[in-house]
């Protein structure tokens, strides 16, 4: 139980994924500007990281380890990954229509999103076991999240703010995040 | 595009400057960010990184022919999924230490934006030679750019450099540098430096390295639904 809440926080606070692991900065700093597309890409990443954690996890164990091949991860990872964005995809677009209007747009860019990739990684890089994996993928996706909605907060207000012309655009977002980093930085050491 | 007398060079030379990967096209940001807190783990990753991009644009001219157009991304996924194992084993057998400091995001090159742009603009279009420049020069160009993220936050947050103490910095190094925050920041000021430099203005979107060079921009539908 104890091991569950550090993951919980770590995944979600202390060693979140886009603030201090730098996993999925391009959906960070592309689709943060609405919060209901900063909200709906996150929901789709949370989604997608569980449900690719729940394929991989069994096909580490199961399939590669036993015949020896743990080292075919990467390249069957990212295989598994590419091909269940493109079946939830359908499957959501025949069966959700609603949720496929609202969620589909994400879908597609999620396969090269390293998030993804990182978090079934990172789960067998850290031995944890199905549920601590499940658990982790839960929480980072929601971490993701989190950090999206609320930096689409602090682009909104950086519409109006007067930026010298050389730091507009990128540069200024890279420094807000910078900030917003530091702030998460305020959550190491809450558990240890 | 190509210069007449030398076109192969222009290859090469382009991706250094012109269109540097990173602070111009701003792609391939994660790894950019992540392993920059010391000079010498961005040469690491700039090199690993190039060395996956010299092989998968390689493989996938030579094969741009026999691969079907709809199964193009697995099939560049695969490729350069096989390439990153290649250089995971190399460096864990000959370079230890840097598989240590590189560690999950050595993984990550698969799914960095620079080799998967590179394949699906240049190397399903291009020969193989012409490839091959493409990749060297935007490899050189991806490792300069790391190095110099790398230079400055290790200089100002550890006071040290390639191994040497820097005198006055050493005894009163500003750690936020090397933490996160310090990676956001100083990618922020150099982007903003780079552009200044080149006389144009800094981007004001990151489009996951913006929609023209995007592989998914047949099926993403963003462009619409952002409007």
């Amino acid at each position: 139980m104890k091991a569950i809440a550090a993951i919980i926080l770590s995944a979600m606070l202390t060693d979140n994924f886009v603030l201090s692991k730098f996993m999925g900065i391009c959906p960070f700093l592309g689709v943060s500007k609405k919060l209901d597309s900063a909200s709906g890409m996150g929901i789709a990443v949370t989604f997608v990281m569980i449900c690719a954690t729940i394929v991989t996890y069994p096909i580490h164990y199961f399939i590669l380890v036993p015949n020896g091949l743990a080292y075919l991860d990467t390249v069957v990872f990212i295989l598994v990954i590419a091909l269940f964005v493109q079946l939830v995809e359908t499957a959501l677009k025949k069966l959700v229509p609603p949720l496929y209007k609202s969620l589909g747009v994400y879908l597609p860019l999620i396969t090269t999103n390293c998030a993804v990739l990182g978090v079934t990684v990172l789960n067998i890089d850290n031995n944890y076991t199905f549920v601590q994996s499940i658990v982790n993928a839960l929480f980072a996706g929601l971490g993701f999240m989190l950090v999206l909605v609320i930096f689409s907060g602090v682009r909104r207000k950086m519409e109006y703010a007067d930026i010298p012309e050389t730091f507009k655009g990128v540069p200024a977002t890279l420094i807000a995040a910078s900030i917003v980093s530091i702030s998460f930085m305020g959550f190491s050491g809450l558990f240890s | 595009m190509a210069d007449k007398k030398n076109p192969l060079l222009n290859e090469i030379t382009k991706g250094i400057i012109k269109e540097n990967p990173t602070l111009i096209m701003l792609l391939g940001m994660c790894p950019t960010l992540a392993v920059t807190t010391q000079a010498a783990n961005g040469i690491g990753m700039g090199l690993a990184t190039t060395f996956v991009l010299l092989g998968s644009n390689i493989v996938i001219s030579a094969l741009r022919k026999v691969i079907p157009d709809k199964v193009r991304i697995p099939a560049f996924i695969v490729i350069i999924a096989s390439f990153v194992t290649l250089i995971g084993f190399l460096l864990e057998g000959f370079m230890p230490s840097l598989y240590e400091s590189l560690g999950i995001y050595l993984t990550l090159i698969t799914v960095n934006c620079i080799i998967f742009g590179r394949a699906e603009m240049f190397a399903s279009k291009n020969g193989v030679l012409a490839s091959a420049c493409d990749a060297i020069g935007m490899g050189i160009g991806f490792t300069l750019a790391l190095f110099l993220m790398g230079s400055i936050r290790e200089i100002i947050g550890a006071g040290q450099w390639m191994g040497m103490n820097i005198p006055v910095l050493h005894d009163n190094p500003m750690l936020i540098f090397i933490m996160p925050a310090g990676g956001f920041f100083t990618l922020g000021v150099i982007i903003a430096m780079v552009n200044k430099l080149a006389n144009r203005k800094p981007p004001l979107e990151i489009e996951c390295g913006s929609c023209d060079n995007c592989p998914m921009s047949g099926k993403c539908e963003k462009k619409e639904a952002e409007v």
